[in-house]
Parts: C-alpha cells; sequence; structure tokens
C-alpha cells in the first residue's frame, strides 16, 4: 500500500510534461494537439490531463492524438477515436447525454429554483407590513434597568 | 515520559469536553447559573490540556523521537527545523490533533470574550463547540492516536512527503484549519439560537466576526495553497479544481455568503432562517472537507490517510452534527420572523442576489465533485469530472457577482430608486468596459475571458473608489471625513476592491499564458514573447537533504539582462521522490517561470518556459481581500460590546 502511494504521488509529481521530441513541426496541428490534450485525463494520475503528466500512459496517449491529427482526423474524430479505446473516464470534460443532464443542468435549474425562492421572499418582504415592536420580558426589563442606573 | 504527558492530557481533555457538553447545557435549560458557569473554566482547561498534548507532540517531532510511531513514519532527523515542527501537522493523526486544538481555541476564545453575551446563550454555544470537541477527541483517541509508541525504535525516520517541505505549505494547513474549525463556532451560535429559539438583531451581531475570522483565515490557507501549488508543483497552474481544493473553496463559498447575510441580520433583522441555515451548512461543508481528506473517497493529490475505516467515523461524526442540526433547524426555523421590512430594490434584496450566487456556486462546485461518485454508483458510468467543467459551470457565477457588486454595495437600505442609486457609477461602467475592449483589441486570441476579467476588474475596483467618495459627500474635509469612515467600510472597500484584482489575475494568467518546451543547448540563446534565454550552465549540488540538478538561464529583454534563474530538479533519497523547483522572476506584469527538465541524449537539458501575465494579482487580491476581513474586524462596533463588560464587572464591587 505504502508503495503504491508513493507510485501514484510519483506520477502526481509531474516533473516532465510534454517532450520537446513529441512536438509536432506544424505549429497549428501542435495547438490543436495541446489544447485536446488539455481535455483528456491521464487514466493512472490523480486528476490531470495528460497535457500535464509525465506518466508514460500520459505520453503514449498524446501521441496517440498527434498521430490521429497528423492523419487528418478532426478534434471531434480525435477525440472520439481516444474514448472510444479508452471510455468516457479518460474526458475531463464530460459530455451532456444522458445522466450528465443532471450535472449540466444542476446550476442553472438550482440557480432558477433558488431566484424562484429568494424572489417570492423578497416580494412578502416588501408587502410586509412592519411589525410592531415586541414588548421586553421580564428578564430583558431587568437588565435594562440594571444598565440604566448606572 | 513527555509523550505519555500528552497521550494523558489529551485523554483528560476529552473527559473535559464531555462536562462541558452536557452540564452547561442543562443548567441553561434549568436556568441553574452555577451549573452554566462550568462552561467557562472548562473551555479553558480544555484548550490548555489539548495545548500540552500538541506541544508533547510537536516536541516529539522536535527531538526526533522515532520511538512514537508517527515520528518515525513522517520525519528524518537529517530534515531541518522547520520541517520538523510543520511535520506535525503533515500527517493524518497530527493534523487531527491541530483540528481539535482549534476547536478548543475557538471554544476558549468564546468563552473569555463572550461576556456581552446573554448567560444562556454563552452556556449553550460553549456546549455544542464541546460536543463537536468529543466527537473529535473520541475520533483520534479511538481510530487515530498520534501517541502511540513502537516497541523497538527503529534508528531514523521515513521522511514527510518531499513535496510538502516547503514554507508556503508548512503554513497551508494551520490557517486552513483555523478557517475550516473557525467556521465550527458559527454553527455553535446558529445551533445555540435554535434551541434559545431566538435570533435577532444582536445575534448577528455576535456571530459575525467569527465568520469574519473563518473567513480571513480560509482566504489566507486557500491562497497559501494555491501559491504553493503554483511554484512547487511545477506546471505553473494556480488551480486545478482537485476534490480537496473543492473542499476548501466550497466552505469558502458559504462563509462569504454568510458574512453577508448576517449584515442582513444585524442590521435589518430579516433572513434569519436562512443565515441560520447557511451557518449549518457552511460547518458541513467543512466536515465534508475533512472526510474528502481523509476517506480515499475521492483520490486526489493531498489525500494523506486513505482508510475507509476512518472515513467511515468523520462520516458518522458528519451525519450526526448535520443531521440533528437540520432536524432542529427544521423544528425551530418557523419561529423566526423576519421583522425588517424593504423593497425590491434595497441593499437587502441585493445581499440576497449576493447569497443566491454564492450558494449555488457552491452547490455547483459541490455536485461536479460529487458526480463521478454518483454516477458510477447509480448510472454505472464511470467518468470524470475535470477543470473545463468547473471553469464553464462556475465561471459565469463569479461573472454576475463581480457585475452586481459595485451596483448592490452603493445601493441605499430600505428602498432604492436604481437609476437614481447607479447613476454617479455610470462613468466608470464606460471605463470599465473601455478597459475590457482596450483588452480585447490588444490580444491575439478570440477568447473572452481576458477582456471580461480586466473589465470585471476596472469595474470592481472604480466601483470602490466611487463608493468610497461618496461617502465623503461634498464640501471641503472630504480627505477627513474619508479617514473617519468606519473601519468596517474600509474593510468592505478594500476586500471587494481585492475580489476585483484576484479576478482580472486569473483571467490574465488564464487567457494570455505563452509557453515554450524546447532543448536547450548551453549558451545558446532563445526567445519566448518578448524575453530572451539563456543557459548557461547546469551544476549538480547537495542539499541537507535532497540531490539537485540546478539549471543557470539568464532572462534578458532588449539586450538588457532582468535576472538570473536557478530551476532545480531534486531527488530525496530517504522518500525516494523527485520534485521540481521551477524558477519564477516575479513581476507586477508577468511572471517568467522556467522549469528544467532531463538531460537529452544528444546533448542539452530540457527547458520549459511560461510567460504568465498579471499571476501576482491572484495572491495580491487575496491578501487584500483577507486585509480588509481583517480591517472589518477590527471595527469599533464589535469592541463596544467588549468594553461595555469590563466596565460592568468592575462596577459589580462598588454597588
Amino acid at each position: 500500500m505504502k508503495r503504491l502511494v508513493l507510485i501514484l504521488l510519483l506520477f502526481a509529481a509531474p516533473v516532465w510534461a510534454v517532450q520537446p521530441d513529441e512536438m509536432l513541426d506544424d505549429p497549428v496541428l501542435e495547438d490543436r494537439a495541446r489544447e485536446l490534450s488539455k481535455g483528456l485525463r491521464c487514466l493512472v494520475c490523480r486528476n490531470e490531463s495528460i497535457d500535464e503528466s509525465n506518466a508514460s500512459l500520459a505520453r503514449d496517449l498524446r501521441l496517440l492524438v498527434r498521430e490521429r491529427l497528423v492523419a487528418g482526423d478532426s478534434d471531434e474524430e480525435a477525440v472520439e477515436y481516444i474514448v472510444d479505446r479508452y471510455g468516457e473516464y479518460v474526458l475531463l470534460n464530460p459530455t451532456a447525454t444522458g445522466a450528465n443532464w443532471l450535472l449540466w443542468g444542476a446550476g442553472p435549474l438550482m440557480l432558477l429554483l433558488a431566484g424562484g425562492v429568494g424572489f417570492i421572499y423578497l416580494r412578502g418582504r416588501s408587502t410586509a407590513k412592519a411589525p410592531t415592536e415586541a414588548p421586553l420580558s421580564a428578564d430583558e426589563q431587568a437588565r435594562l434597568d440594571d444598565i440604566l442606573q448606572q | 515520559m513527555i509523550t505519555e504527558l500528552g497521550h494523558f492530557a489529551l485523554i483528560l481533555a476529552f473527559l473535559v469536553a464531555i462536562v462541558q457538553m452536557v452540564v452547561p447545557l442543562i443548567g441553561a435549560q434549568k436556568r441553574w447559573h452555577s451549573w452554566m458557569a462550568v462552561a467557562e473554566p472548562a473551555a479553558g482547561a480544555q484548550f490548555a490540556l489539548t495545548a500540552l498534548a500538541f506541544g508533547a507532540l510537536m516536541w516529539a517531532f522536535i527531538v526526533s523521537d522515532f520511538s512514537l510511531r508517527l515520528v518515525w513514519l513522517n520525519s528524518h532527523s537529517a530534515k531541518p527545523m522547520l520541517y520538523k515542527i510543520s511535520g506535525t501537522w503533515g500527517n493524518h493523526e497530527g493534523s487531527m490533533l491541530l483540528w481539535v486544538l482549534i476547536v478548543t481555541l475557538f471554544g476558549a476564545m468564546a468563552a473569555w470574550f463572550g461576556g456581552n453575551l446573554p448567560p444562556t446563550l454563552r452556556a449553550r454555544v460553549l456546549a455544542v463547540q464541546s460536543a463537536i470537541a468529543v466527537a473529535f477527541f473520541a475520533f483520534i483517541i479511538f481510530t487515530s492516536n498520534p501517541f502511540l509508541r513502537l516497541e523497538t525504535p527503529p534508528f531514523d525516520g521515513q521522511d514527510l512527503n518531499p513535496l510538502l517541505q516547503d514554507p508556503g505549505l508548512a503554513f497551508h494547513p494551520p490557517f486552513l484549519y483555523l478557517g475550516y474549525v473557525g467556521l465550527s463556532m458559527a454553527f455553535s451560535f446558529a445551533v445555540a439560537a435554535l434551541i434559545e429559539g431566538r435570533v435577532d438583531a444582536a445575534w448577528g451581531r455576535w456571530v459575525r466576526p467569527w465568520t469574519l475570522a473563518a473567513w480571513v483565515f480560509l482566504t489566507i490557507g486557500i491562497a497559501l495553497g494555491s501559491w504553493w501549488a503554483y511554484y512547487e508543483l511545477g506546471w505553473g497552474g494556480f488551480w486545478f479544481w482537485d476534490p480537496v481544493e473543492n473542499a476548501s473553496f466550497m466552505p469558502w463559498l458559504l462563509a462569504a455568503a454568510l458574512l453577508h447575510s448576517a449584515i442582513v441580520v444585524e442590521k435589518r433583522e430579516a433572513l434569519k432562517s436562512w443565515t441560520i441555515l447557511l451557518a449549518i451548512l457552511a460547518f458541513g461543508f467543512s466536515l465534508i472537507g475533512t472526510f474528502i481528506v481523509r476517506s480515499g473517497l475521492l483520490t486526489s493529490v493531498h489525500a494523506f490517510a486513505n482508510d475507509p475505516e476512518r472515513g467511515i467515523w468523520i462520516l458518522m461524526i458528519m451525519a450526526f452534527f448535520m443531521g440533528g442540526a437540520l432536524v432542529l433547524f427544521t423544528l425551530r426555523a418557523g419561529a423566526m420572523e423576519a421583522k425588517g421590512v424593504f423593497g425590491l430594490v434595497s441593499r437587502e434584496s441585493a445581499l440576497v442576489v449576493n447569497n443566491l450566487l454564492l450558494a449555488v456556486s457552491c452547490f455547483v462546485v459541490f455536485v461536479g465533485t460529487m458526480w463521478p461518485l454518483v454516477a458510477e454508483m447509480f448510472f454505472d458510468r464511470k467518468l470524470s469530472v475535470g477543470p473545463p467543467f468547473f471553469n464553464a459551470a462556475f465561471t459565469p457565477f463569479m461573472v454576475a457577482l463581480g457585475l452586481i457588486l459595485p451596483v448592490g454595495s452603493v445601493l441605499p437600505w430600505k428602498r432604492a430608486r436604481l437609476m437614481r442609486a447607479i447613476k454617479p457609477l455610470r462613468y466608470v461602467f464606460v471605463l470599465a468596459i473601455a478597459v475590457g475592449g482596450l483588452a480585447y483589441a490588444m490580444q491575439s486570441g478570440r477568447s473572452m475571458i481576458g477582456p471580461i476579467g480586466m473589465f470585471l476588474g476596472a469595474w470592481l475596483v472604480m466601483g470602490v473608489i466611487v463608493e468610497l467618495a461618496q461617502r465623503t459627500g461634498r464640501g471641503a474635509d472630504r480627505l477627513g471625513r474619508l479617514m473617519r469612515l468606519p473601519r468596517a467600510d474600509w474593510g468592505k472597500a478594500v476586500a471587494h476592491s481585492g475580489l476585483g484584482v484576484t479576478m482580472a489575475g486569473v483571467a490574465g494568467l488564464t487567457a494570455w499564458t505563452v509557453d515554450d518546451i524546447r532543448v536547450a543547448q548551453i549558451d545558446q540563446p532563445w526567445t519566448v514573447g518578448s524575453y530572451e534565454l539563456m543557459l548557461t550552465d547546469v551544476q549538480e549540488i547537495r542539499g541537507p537533504n535532497y540531490l539537485s540538478t540546478m539549471g543557470v538561464l539568464t532572462l534578458s529583454q532588449d539586450g538588457q539582462e532582468i535576472a538570473q534563474l536557478k530551476p532545480e530538479k531534486r531527488f530525496y533519497p530517504v522518500a525516494q521522490m523527485p520534485t521540481t523547483e521551477a524558477a519564477i522572476d516575479y513581476d507586477l506584469k508577468r511572471d517568467v517561470y522556467v522549469v528544467i527538465g532531463d538531460q537529452q541524449t544528444g546533448g542539452g537539458w530540457t527547458i520549459r518556459t511560461y510567460i504568465k501575465p498579471l499571476t501576482n494579482w491572484i495572491w495580491i487580491g487575496s491578501a487584500l481581500m483577507a486585509l480588509g476581513g481583517l480591517l472589518s474586524l477590527s471595527d469599533r462596533r464589535f469592541r463596544v460590546a467588549a468594553g461595555a463588560t469590563r466596565r460592568r464587572a468592575a462596577a459589580v464591587p462598588a454597588e
């Protein structure tokens, strides 16, 4: 277990991410590859994209992305190619499909809901009558007298 | 011997906490003053005993007593003294002890400075605070005791994770814990008020300084952690939306919301039940954070105790406090009638919108953090939720927040006329738009993040200036009036402009970073952006407990040498771990950030260079926010009551 943690930590401390020898000569393609890499997860790391990771698997994936781009794939096709082989887990940006609508919709839906409740509350406050002052309790009256006497 | 004393003190503190949890609560119910009075000395004793236990553990780390299992696992005799000390809390058991030490510290502070509270409320607050301490004392003593001995002490320890051997990180956990645990005070006040069945303006005033203090500590803690990640992890990011980072960010967002809603309670006696709920939830998220870090449920770089059994304990503690508080809330919330009446357009409404945005954005972060777990459990999908999601789903809330902030903060209380209130802001709004437009015109990319960030930064900062100018009125002596503004107003101004500065920094860094990766040969210069770099030397160096490969680079612009940069690649033999030490040339406009990598077979070294515009603004802004909080905390209003009690206490013998 201890060793496993150490190995994981090793991956988590990327001394190196993209290596010079991986980079494509065409700067436009390379930029696209970098951009795509930022959205793909290094599968053996903790919460890191393959662009940042120095794990060998991440390097393989980076090379694969570049290979697909050189082969003429569009961005979507290249990502699809990788998702087909490595599963949905590889996407750092979850797709808005199936149950994931809940994830993407959570913020806007909650805002609508909370906004509605908030609006009803505010309207209630703006039409409410100011309450009459509550009389002091015996304790409070005693304390007040105490303070006033000083 | 000292270790055993510490162990004993810890158990004693646990027993005192049990007494303090039960006796004052009964006393407050029955109005027995002698029983209520137990709370105050008990809180002091609890703190003193826990401090003794913590001191004993720290001592074991300082003298490298490897007969202690914890010290053996997390320390090494060759480690610099600072990291021996910080090693005390750089592990699960020690950090839990620090956690509970801070719980008792806040309890003791409430006992010492809470003289102005009604006696029943004070007794109940201290009892609830002590109940939290009891839960964590039990957790420490029964599942993660730091004082366990080894039968045959080894010769040397196993070293602290080298990534954690850094001054930024040495002080990051204590601040973060002060923040997390500071929210326990707001929680205790909320629960005590629910038991009491009464929330009024005075309650809002009492709970605010504690929340403010917790928020200031959280701000400092998060900023330190993010600064550490920036210069230590070696790829120049400052925020990774890692589960553990989110765990600290969620309480921060809620604490910020609580801070603002407590103002409405204090000034206008409205939003009471919401404020109570926020206080409960804010501490709940602190507990969730503790749970996430220690359960191994969501793995992350920071998680240091991946032990499901401990996770279950914390989950149970969390379920007990949240469940109990929320049940109490549903029973009593109805009794908390709002008093203040205000129009739809008013400062109150603006603060409601502020709370709405902060709370919903916290909810988004929460859903995003938990979603991989939910999707796997209920939908059988193994997926990731990473930075792209958070950037897309969270950022709009912050943009909206920044957009309404200057308007909300100039709106008058009760009833406002929107057009009249925002009239003085119209020039700065146009000016801020111009700043954003200028940023747009100057950049080459198509991303809108940069211009929007510049606009928000300018809008917030200039909005604050307009507000201050307005507060001074007309005519002579405006400067005098400005200086005489209450500290709370200055705090507000400084914190709000800090937010603007941070927003601009985040946007600048995100949108305009330039990076370059290459194999650099010795004495062959290359250019990145408008800068010229040259690797002049690579040296092998031996540090106190590491070996290092250090590159020496010169950084120049327009033929002028600006700085010498020395990035390092370190190796810690004891922990068998490499780390990177980036070399950074700090500047207000931009950071030049250089990392050195491996030697190439064909000669030369891999060098990664980043130009990161406005990076330091992020931390300057955070510091301003914290400073604003402190200024506000020092406001006369919070001290007046304290002074009054002293006078009253002095007057007693004279009567």
